[in-house]
């Protein structure tokens, strides 16, 4: 005991001296919580949100093998299920991107997880193409594996999506052809995997498919790898300056929200009034994607996931500017009582164009987020860092 | 007094002496940067080093034209379809094509290449062909085969042709002894399906990178006569001068500002021009379909009349012209501060010029921004080296726009190559400045003559950016 003593008294002298000299640069108050906690409780939630989508595409690979090995409506329909399942917690992820994280940095694989729309005849067949994608292609590509489909994706044109989650989901439902308001999503039999079934070439079908279910896993992992205490990311990340990470984490979310929620995937389908501009058009689940990257959001901005509550930007921000954290409080809640008010599917939602009923909904929606985007511009503010939200 | 006058010599020497140390201790304060020179694009600038780099909105959009840039986003990067399709957005392809999307050759928002092997389909490259020159200057069509190859088709319809290119390699060296090799291209014409090839002047041309658009066209015409010297009465040896086009919607010519050898005037022709030429979709503003002799087009589904409508033409608009232009990065590194002082010294800025303040513009994002594009959007004459001998309005054979220069260290992070230049011969920057010649001889000699780490400095500055 006594051994102790002297180490004891010199940190407590050092703590001492380290308050003191803070002491003239800001007031440091025990009970408010600090950048650096809530910096910290970031990243355990990334990496357990991470861990949680590696989980879950663990079952849609298994779901996906036994399809493969074991092709039945029972076999396809747990598959499906499996995919919707997978999608719940990559979802929330997606408020990692647009931070300068390793998801979507210069060799992130974020294009090759979640790439969309994608051109479903690069892939296999569709109306009135027959014969067309790599499955259907055995002079060009004999070989259906792991190094071909990765090299194929987003070859010569950003709809050439190979793999990931909506190559995936397109290779499970096929082509939603049917009119919105039969309220139907794609209706490939799963004899398009039984050999000697419907459409050409099931075996490679069926190999194409299970080799993506690897890939997903494959890519999944790096963000696992980067974002563990000790790995390559997360060692760049903590030693960021403190505003640094803030001002990256602010982004991320403020992006997500006010550009590619808002804008690209909500405002550009109705808009366009066409299915095929949905996030997930051929499984109907787009209404799931834009209320789980608002979760996503929301969790980022409240320091939660699963089991994780700490050191928030909510808390961050209130103590800073209290006016300012209402605001962006208030106008995440109103985000999410808008978005949740949109019509399921989401193609219903759209179909009717901006001035329908449930055209006008969305649009709320949309400007909903786009505010939001802005709120989180001023909580930027509000804790001395300069956010951007395109 | 001698001694008050000597100890205060003393005072004085010790403290010259200790300010030299002092200065010594701080380090040599070197170059400095120009404040703000890192906003590439005034406010429209984004700081991305990610693949994604040159696909942003520029930050200072309003909401209503943040939501419109989406939507076009949705036009330019998807693959439009033949029709009839269950998409009615966008379908209304070819008949004849060089792409099914505007992505397909501005991957990223990025710059296209040509094949890297006799047979792979160009992401990029396409080939002008022209037979002479009417009036105004305007490049004459080939009669089978129009105003430029296309190597796709719909299903059901031969392509025009397809053609491959064998490179010679050039060697030289520089003064210090260094030696370097250029490739040069020759084009061969391969599978034509349409009868006799008349076409006597073919140019290749590479998709451009996107970046900043709607800030050239939003240059007062008055600035960019500014820059321009057409008789070189400053005897620079650099003679700059605007070319002078068709413009459908103000039906009369005007300035010439977009494309390889500025002869489109404004976004809206020059994107219009790319829809129907590249993918085959008729507008307003060009409603013809380009139709080979072979075939009947009006037997063909065709997407409408026209098949992009005015309302999404215009949102394609707003997105190329809305493009953030990416910031710069290690703008304040001293390498490449001294790769920029010695840019400045070879008086490449007299044409590529550093830094413009931008006049009105519809879109008020574009209005009154101070921008460091690296152009002067004139027409130079490069040499015979580089020449296409394809007249094209005013520009003559040898002559070519000054390209922005703007994100061009970030081709190898968005696109995965560096190949520069018009036909993208070049394989890296040091390629692309030995083949300048013309009036950019002398500043080429200029480089030439800066020792390898001088160079390797400016290529770090052009990289910046």
């Amino acid at each position: 005991m006594k051994k102790l003593l002297l180490p004891i008294l010199f940190a407590i002298a050092i703590l001492n001296f380290v308050a003191c000299s803070s002491d003239d640069v800001t007031i440091t108050d025990s009970s408010l919580i600090t950048k650096e906690q809530v910096i910290a409780n970031y990243s355990a939630i990334v990496l357990s949100n991470y861990q949680a989508a590696y989980n879950d595409a663990v079952l849609l690979q298994s779901a996906i093998q036994e399809l493969a090995v074991n092709p039945s409506q029972l076999s396809h329909n747990a598959a499906k299920q499996a995919w919707r399942n997978s999608r719940e917690s990559y979802g929330t992820t997606e408020a990692f991107r647009f931070s300068s994280g390793p998801i979507d940095d210069n060799d992130g694989p974020e294009g090759l997880l979640n790439a969309w729309p994608l051109d479903e005849n690069y892939i296999d067949y569709v109306e009135g193409g027959i014969n067309a994608g790599i499955i259907n292609d055995l002079v060009n590509y004999p070989s259906i594996n792991k190094e071909l489909l990765e090299s194929l994706n987003e070859l010569g044109g950003e709809a050439n999506i190979s793999i990931g989650y909506h190559a995936i989901e397109f290779l499970l439902w096929g082509q939603d052809n049917t009119s919105p308001l039969d309220n139907q999503a794609g209706l490939r039999p799963f004899t398009d995997f039984v050999d000697g079934g419907t459409a050409e070439n099931q075996d490679r079908r069926s190999q194409y498919v299970v080799v993506c279910a690897e890939l997903l896993l494959d890519h999944l992992q790096l963000m696992i790898n980067e974002w563990s205490i000790g790995g390559p990311y997360y060692n760049v990340f903590i030693a960021l300056d403190e505003d640094e990470a803030i001002k990256n984490i602010l982004t991320g979310i403020a992006t997500l929200s006010k550009s590619e929620l808002a804008g690209e995937r909500i405002f550009v389908a109705l808009s366009n009034q066409d299915q095929e501009d949905e996030h997930s058009c051929f499984s109907d689940n787009t209404h799931r994607d834009a209320r789980l990257n608002l979760k996503g959001i929301y969790n980022v901005y409240n320091g939660t996931f699963g089991t994780i509550s700490g050191a928030s930007l909510k808390v961050l921000v209130d103590q800073s500017n209290a006016a300012t954290g209402t605001n962006v409080t208030n106008q995440l809640n109103a985000a999410v009582t808008d978005v949740e008010a949109t019509a399921i599917p989401f193609d219903i939602a759209i179909t009717g164009g901006v001035n329908s009923t449930e055209g006008i909904k969305v649009l709320q929606a949309v400007n909903s987020l786009q505010d939001l985007g802005d709120q989180f511009v001023l909580a930027g503010t509000a804790l001395g860092v300069i956010v951007i939200s395109e | 007094m001698l001694k008050i006058k000597s100890s205060f010599l003393f005072l004085t020497i010790l403290s010259l002496l200790f300010a030299g140390c002092s200065n010594d201790d701080s380090g040599y304060i070197g170059l400095l940067p120009e404040e703000g020179e890192e906003f590439s694009g005034g406010e429209t600038t984004v700081f991305d080093i990610s693949q994604n780099a040159f696909g942003f909105q520029a930050p200072n959009l309003n909401n209503e034209e943040g939501l419109d840039f989406f939507v076009g986003n949705s036009l330019f990067n998807q693959n439009w379809v033949t029709s009839p399709a269950s998409t009615t957005a966008r379908d209304g392809l070819g008949p004849l094509f060089n792409s099914r999307a505007c992505s397909g050759c501005h991957f990223k928002d990025g710059r296209g290449r040509g094949p890297e092997y006799n047979g792979e389909v160009a992401h990029g490259l396409l080939l002008r062909l022209s037979v002479g020159n009417g009036s105004l200057g305007e490049p004459l069509s080939d009669t089978n085969y129009g105003g430029q190859l296309q190597d796709q088709s719909i299903s059901g319809i031969d392509a025009e042709a397809g053609f491959e290119i064998e490179y010679q390699e050039i060697t030289g060296s520089y003064p210090d002894g260094n030696t370097y090799s250029l490739r040069k291209p020759n084009y061969i014409i391969t599978n034509l399906t349409q009868g006799t090839f008349t076409a006597n002047q073919i140019s290749p041309r590479v998709a451009n990178h996107m970046s900043g658009m709607g800030l050239l066209e939003a240059i007062d015409e008055a600035t960019m006569l500014s820059f321009s010297d057409e008789f070189d009465s400053n005897n620079d040896g650099i003679s700059g001068r605007p070319n002078y086009v068709w413009n459908v919607n103000e039906n009369s010519v005007t300035i010439g500002r977009f494309g390889w050898k500025a002869n489109q005037p404004s976004v809206l022709q020059q994107v219009a021009a790319a829809f129907s030429g590249d993918l085959g979709i008729t507008s307003s503003i060009f409603p013809d379909e380009n139709c080979p002799p072979s075939v009947i087009c009006g037997n063909i589904p065709n997407g409408g009349s026209p098949e992009i409508e005015d309302s999404n033409l215009d949102k394609t608009v707003l997105y190329t012209s809305t493009l953030a232009v990416p910031g710069r990065r290690d703008w304040d590194n001293q390498e490449v501060l001294e790769g920029k002082a010695l840019f400045e010294q070879a008086n490449c800025i007299a044409c590529h010029q550093p830094k413009i303040i931008t006049g009105n513009h519809s879109i008020q994002a574009l209005s009154n921004q101070t921008i460091r594009p690296y152009t002067d959007l004139l027409l130079h004459d490069m040499g015979e080296g580089l020449a296409d001998g394809s007249p094209d309005y005013l520009a003559n054979g040898n002559e070519w726009r000054t390209p922005p220069l703007w994100g061009i260290g970030l081709f190898e992070t968005v696109n995965n190559h560096t190949y520069f230049l018009h036909d993208g011969r070049a394989r890296n920057i040091e390629e692309a400045i030995l083949w300048h010649g013309g009036e950019a001889e002398n500043p080429k000699n200029e480089f030439m003559g800066y020792t390898a780490d001088e160079r390797q400095n400016l290529i770090l500055f052009i990289n910046s950016l």
